[in-house]
């Protein structure tokens, strides 16, 4: 037997290593099988029962690899592996405890697991797929811009990053204050954290008002000003005669004041007069990437019964989706009663990223749709800046390193909670890598049925614990138990085929029809239609 | 000819949003142009009235209201505003006994509460003497909270409304003032001849109250049991239903009344049946009554097989009282006074509801029925529940485990009839249990019929496609138990419902009390609002398979075919007769309860066998299993959110996905009528599914409507999100990550 042959190999994926080996189900018994190791995957196939039981693990999912038990451990399938996952669960495997029939199983998978941390290229660049579609072009910021109303009296476009000179984690392209000269653009740089300035995300086409996102003002113990910055907000506020600049800080207000200590801070008000200030009390991402241990604790391998309900409060994780929801529900609204509005946090690439996007997808329909969504992305995701590479971690062994966190999670999370309360929307199936090549070479499979182009409005989900739910289909996917399919989109689909079918019988009658009686004479007119009488329907 | 989808452009579509702005309260207020009087129903009558009242508006919690008349009729409590009511909207579900916004059945008012002071005081009977409050707060059973301020108008009146109120919502009274006997409705009006109707009289609810009925359901499921009808004049007992059936074996009817008479309440196709009976606690000396008891369980294991596990509910589940507990507490986490309240409440609502373990006494109702029906689809066993009156948890599981097991009892016609048979003709005491009387006797009343509604929401929510119901539907039949009309939910029995029927008739001058029955639904929606009761997600089984259709030979694809257990495989017919003591002491083994103990607990067999069902493909007029883990077990939103404003979620929820899969389903059902018109071979198998014919409005122009339509929604007003208060208390991260640098290289980064 071929060993893989029922799995269809990457091009550029090789084989590295085949094992027997018994997996640990935590839902099942022990099956006994075969490990095959390529440079991109982990895959195991029994060969104990007829029921097949498969393993497809990508090894970019791998989180930790530690060694179970020793050579002289006790007891049944002590020895052998544990691999945890950064997609909510963890494998088990036991090999045989005699001749370190481990090692070399484990050596290869910490090598290919993590290629970064053994001078490796990562897979992605390996790989030789080729799409129809180059997905890196599905973002053009120019267009983009164009699409929102920009270039336009009060705003301007800047190329003044075009080489990264003015900050290295901004895109080329960036939309400021008409008013606001490169020379200030510099300026306000300076007292800007990672020179991360207030530049343009969204914009509103007709009351004008603007998100804006930044990173913390450089304020620091002695509270430092800087007329530049303040004149800069100025500017802002005065591009649609907003009377108040809102400023959303996304932190906590002692977190932000903590970060005086370190040269950071907040728009003080006598700085900013014409400004006012508001803390949206989200935690960081150490805080997040706890919660999420602890979610993951209740749900895996066994969801926690007794006490669910109580459980799941004590993670946190809802109250924190809560939070990101509710503040960005604020900035939406905020914009949409006209007034422009600053949003930051401490660098500007993790909770306001996921404000700002989830903002702009309340407000701008577009975004609700499957290209629209990989816009919003691209734009505000990747092209700011947010550390994918380091928050998740790809190719890294260092699996407790302090800068991996679950804010991108957090934001599907957030979108996922949006979709189940409006319908109205394009659905968005998480994927965690250039990927939208390959999403948009079968995008059938990640449309909702129930999207409605004609929504071209805001749409407001409300933050209350009572409609926030568990993402059961993420986070506890890997139990057998859970249901997958939803039957309303299911039975919305069969409906909508079902009337494909009647219209198209129909005019097909309607055409023997008219064929019968012009051609009354020619017997053999009105037969081809007479066969598809007998369709079944389920009323 | 062809009519699709937005319903043609000449219907002129309804507004769903009216803007009734709420006044602001002024301290001097102009006085009444003209007394208003509501529209009373035939034998309604007004009992007191006061103006002005003060009514708030539940939507915001600033001190704004409306002006109005306060009524108190013998049926409801009824408030008119004073001011000129703004052009109607065209409300689609509208109940046409009382409105929603304005009106409470008497019997619907839980508690009354009097704000004296500032402080909130439960208004009891002693209260009511002394002084009136300033404002009256009224929790209804429906979840709806009305507040009225009594200081505008004169002291008299003030106090003539409040104490009218408190003694007729709250003292006890005898079953002779419910407004069902004075009630004069004229049943069905011929005026409201549709389609719904139509159908509607082709395929009656059976009541359960002539041998016929019980005959055909026998017949239907193939039992073979014994109709007994010497009841008929309550002369075995007065707590069995007149007519009901019986394991053939038993020859005995007339010991202990009845006490312990296995009633049958279904059979499965193998065979096998389930029945439930009334086991009051034996004491040890009681050998006789021991003994007849053993008779009776023998009696059962003949039906099929000699076998038979007999389950007492009031071992294993939680009782009447703790029931009544719970659900006490559950429900005041949905009685929101303001929003402060609700965004207070918003950050421990998982451990409150928890607290409440309302949503574990759902569960572990849910757990016993799968193992009722694992004994029967799996094992092929007799089934034999119990408990001490056999009406109340005995009534919660057959019902359940019935719905489970057979298909017909998931359309809405076989649900009523369900109910019919295990709780309105199987003797459920509904009047001491929902407590319309006001009795004092706090032991007897509890939410068991609720309690069951829950279990069947949480199946319709897992499984929405096999149940031709509608979450509206069980919605207003929870509500309906409320409405002091229908003579489905006011007896204790079919005996008492009989003897005061009977005493009532010759009073009403004109011929036999008019008291309908709650399934007939139009005497509370036109039949454009029965629509609502319709799941448009429902797959009705496919129609070609007429000819083969036997709905209980063994066609389930997910019948399980697992190893059956040893007990029946060995035995042939006739052979056990000699072996009556061994068989005894199986039958003793085989109590469920009693394998609490053993190492395979019921929760793990039973998650065997919803595993082996889930990997079976899903055949939704099959066997149906609900999922009872933490994250599947959830709150009857529609029925606990519907009247909160901070919830509303505009133009989102389940109701949006509905109302799209309802115009859709419109759409296609039109197509298929034009083609069944047009083939005129199929003309005569006209289908007489209700056709759901009212077009809803579709989110694109006018109106959109909140999640909690179709109640409610006039009283959405703001297109503004509603925005969580109180953040700042509300996530205390103790943990030192909280104050941690964002980024750990930064601290050196800036100097």
């Amino acid at each position: 037997m071929e060993p893989l042959a029922d799995v269809a190999m990457l091009p550029g994926e090789e084989r590295v290593i085949d094992k027997d080996i018994i997996y640990i189900c935590p839902f099942n018994a022990a099956v006994k099988g075969k490990v095959f190791i390529t440079n991109y995957r982990l895959y195991f196939k029994n060969t104990d029962s007829e029921t097949p039981v498969t393993l497809d693990v990508p090894l970019g999912v791998i989180s930790r690899i530690e060694k179970m038990g020793g050579a002289s451990s006790r007891g049944e399938n002590s020895y052998g592996l544990e691999i945890t996952c950064k997609d909510m669960r963890n494998l088990r495997f036991a090999l045989k405890q005699e001749g370190h029939s481990r090692r070399d199983i484990f050596e290869i998978l910490f090598k290919y697991a993590f290629p970064l941390s053994h001078g490796m290229q990562l897979f992605a660049f390996l790989s030789q797929e080729k799409y129809e579609e180059n997905g890196w072009n599905v973002y053009e910021a120019m267009e983009e811009y164009r699409r929102q109303g920009l270039p336009s009296s009060e705003w301007r476009v800047t190329f003044i990053n075009k080489n990264y000179e003015l900050c290295d984690t901004y895109p080329t392209i960036l939309v400021v204050p008409y008013k606001a000269t490169e020379e200030d653009l510099r300026r306000v740089a300076t007292f800007r954290s990672r020179c991360r300035i207030p530049v343009l995300s969204w914009f509103h086409k007709e009351n004008h008002a603007v998100i804006m996102r930044c990173s913390q003002p450089l304020v620091g113990m002695s509270g430092k000003r800087n007329k530049d910055d303040e004149r800069y907000l100025d500017l802002i506020r005065e591009a649609n005669g907003t009377t108040k600049l809102t400023i959303y800080d996304a932190r906590p207000n002692v977190n932000a004041v903590a970060n005086k200590a370190t040269g950071g801070g907040y728009e003080g008000d006598d700085a900013y007069q014409n400004a006012e200030l508001v803390f949206l009390d989200i935690h960081n991402i150490h805080v997040m990437r706890e919660s999420l241990k602890k979610l993951k604790d209740i749900v895996y391998p066994n969801v926690e019964e007794s006490h669910w309900l109580s459980s799941l409060e004590s993670t946190h994780w809802l109250e924190h989706i809560k939070l990101v929801l509710s503040g960005a529900i604020q900035v939406a609204d905020k914009v949409s009663s006209g007034s422009s509005v600053v949003v930051h946090c401490s660098d500007g690439w993790d909770r306001t990223a996921q404000l700002t996007s989830l903002a702009m997808l309340m407000l701008d329909s577009f975004y609700r749709t499957l290209r629209g969504f990989q816009v919003l992305l691209e734009k505000e995701w990747i092209s700011f800046g947010h550390k994918f590479a380091s928050r998740i971690g790809h190719g890294d062994k260092n699996h407790a390193d302090q800068d991996r966190s679950p804010i991108f999670l957090q934001f599907i999370d957030c979108v996922w909670q949006m979709t189940k309360q409006i319908l109205l929307f394009s659905n968005v199936r998480v994927k965690t890598a250039s990927l939208w090549s390959f999403v948009n070479s079968d995008t059938s499979l990640y449309i909702n049925p129930f999207y409605t182009s004609e929504s071209s409005r805001v749409l407001y989900p409300v933050a209350s614990m009572r409609h926030l739910e568990l993402w059961v289909t993420y986070y506890i996917r890997w139990n057998p138990r859970i249901q997958h399919q939803s039957p309303v989109e299911q039975r919305y689909k069969e409906l909508l085929a079902l009337r494909d079918q009647y219209l198209k019988k129909l005019e097909e009658l309607q055409l023997s029809d008219s064929t019968h009686l012009t051609n009354s004479s020619t017997p053999n007119a009105a037969t081809p239609n007479q066969h598809i009488t007998h369709l079944q329907t389920p009323f | 000819m062809l009519s699709l989808g937005s319903g043609g452009a000449k219907s002129t579509k309804p507004s769903f949003v009216s803007y009734v702005t709420p006044e602001e309260i002024k301290a001097e207020k102009d006085p009444p142009k003209k007394e208003k009087h509501p529209d009373l129903l035939p034998g309604e009558v007004e009992f007191c009235s006061a103006n002005p009242i003060l009514k708030y508006s539940q939507d915001d919690l600033s001190q704004h209201g409306v002006f109005g008349t306060l009524f108190c009729t013998n049926f409801r409590v009824t408030f008119i505003s004073d001011e000129t009511p703004q052009e109607k909207t065209a409300k689609t579900f509208k109940n046409k006994l009382y409105g929603e916004k304005n009106d409470i059945p008497l019997m619907c008012v839980d508690h009354i509460y009097g704000v004296y002071d500032e402080k909130r005081k439960l208004i009891t009977g002693g209260l009511v003497k002394n002084k009136y409050p300033s404002k009256m707060i009224i929790h209804c059973k429906d979840l709806r909270v009305f507040q009225f301020c009594l200081t505008f108008t004169k002291e008299e009146d003030a106090k003539k409304i409040f104490q009218g109120i408190a003694h007729h919502c709250l003292e006890e009274k005898s079953l002779k003032c419910v407004f069902a006997f004075s009630y004069m409705g004229t049943p069905s009006p011929g005026t409201d001849l549709s389609f719904c109707r139509e159908m509607l009289r082709k395929q009656e609810t059976i009541m359960f109250d002539s041998p016929e009925d019980w005959t055909q359901e026998m017949k239907r499921t193939k039992a073979n049991c014994r109709l007994v009808i010497e009841n008929k004049n309550f002369e075995l007992s007065q707590r069995l239903p007149k007519y009901f059936v019986i394991p053939l074996a038993i020859g005995d009817l007339f010991s202990y009344q009845g006490k312990g008479l296995p009633i049958w309440c279904w059979s499965h196709y193998s065979g096998c049946a389930l029945f439930k009976a009334s086991f009051p606690p034996v004491t040890q000396e009681d050998g006789d009554f021991q003994k007849h008891l053993e008779t009776m369980i023998n009696a059962v294991a003949h039906n099929y097989l000699y076998s038979v596990k007999t389950e007492d509910l009031s071992e294993s589940l939680p009782n009447i009282q703790d029931i009544q507990q719970s659900y006490n507490k559950f429900k005041q986490f949905f009685l929101i006074e303001n929003s402060t309240d609700f965004w207070l409440s918003d950050v421990k609502w998982f451990s409150s509801l928890e607290s409440s373990g309302w949503l574990d006494i759902i569960r572990q109702c849910l757990q016993k029925a799968v193992e009722v029906v694992e004994c029967l689809e799996k094992d092929n066993t007799n089934v034999l529940i119990t408990e001490e009156e056999g009406t109340d948890l005995c009534c919660v599981i057959s019902s359940l485990a019935q719905i489970m097991l057979d298909p017909y009892y998931r359309t809405l016609m076989g649900f009523q009839s369900l109910v019919q048979k295990e709780w309105v003709a199987g003797c459920h005491a509904f009047l001491d249990r929902c407590n319309h009387l006001h009795q004092k006797d706090k032991e007897c009343h509890s939410p068991v019929f609720l309690l069951f509604l829950e279990c069947v929401w949480q199946l319709v929510q897992q499984h929405s496609p096999a149940f031709q119901f509608s979450e509206t539907y069980l919605t207003v039949l929870s509500d309906s138990v409320h409405v002091p009309i229908f003579s489905t939910f006011l007896f204790n029995s079919a005996h008492h419902r009989e003897g005061v029927m009977k005493a009532e008739s010759p009073l009403a001058q004109s011929g036999p009390l008019s008291c309908p029955t709650v399934w007939d639904w139009s005497v509370q929606f036109d039949s454009k609002a029965q629509n609502f009761f319709y799941n448009p997600l429902y797959s009705e089984k496919v129609k070609h398979e007429k000819a083969v259709r036997k709905p209980h030979k063994p066609k389930h694809q997910r019948q399980l075919s697992l190893p059956s257990t040893a007990f029946k495989t060995p035995l042939k017919k006739g052979f056990f007769k000699d072996e009556t003591d061994s068989l005894k002491k199986m039958l003793q083994v085989k109590r469920l309860s009693r394998w609490m103990g053993s190492p395979d607990s019921p929760a793990a067999t039973t998650r065997e066998f919803y595993e082996s069902w889930q990997h079976r493909p899903v055949d939704y007029h099959g066997l149906l299993l609900p999922c009872l883990d933490g994250p599947a077990v959830r709150v009857w939103m529609q029925r606990y959110l519907r009247w909160i404003p901070e919830v509303y979620i505009l133009g989102g929820g389940s109701v949006a996905m509905t109302t799209k899969l309802m115009e859709l389903l419109s759409q296609v059902q039109d197509l298929k009528r034009v083609l069944e018109q047009r083939d005129t071979s199929q003309a005569a198998k006209i289908d007489h599914r209700p056709y759901i014919q009212h077009r809803l409005l579709s989110f694109g122009s006018s109106g959109r409507l909140s999640s909690s339509f179709p109640f409610a929604y006039t009283r959405n007003r703001s297109f503004k999100p509603i925005i969580p208060t109180g953040l700042m208390q509300r996530l205390m991260v103790t943990d030192s990550l909280a104050s941690q640098e964002d980024e750990a290289s930064s601290v050196a980064s800036f100097v």
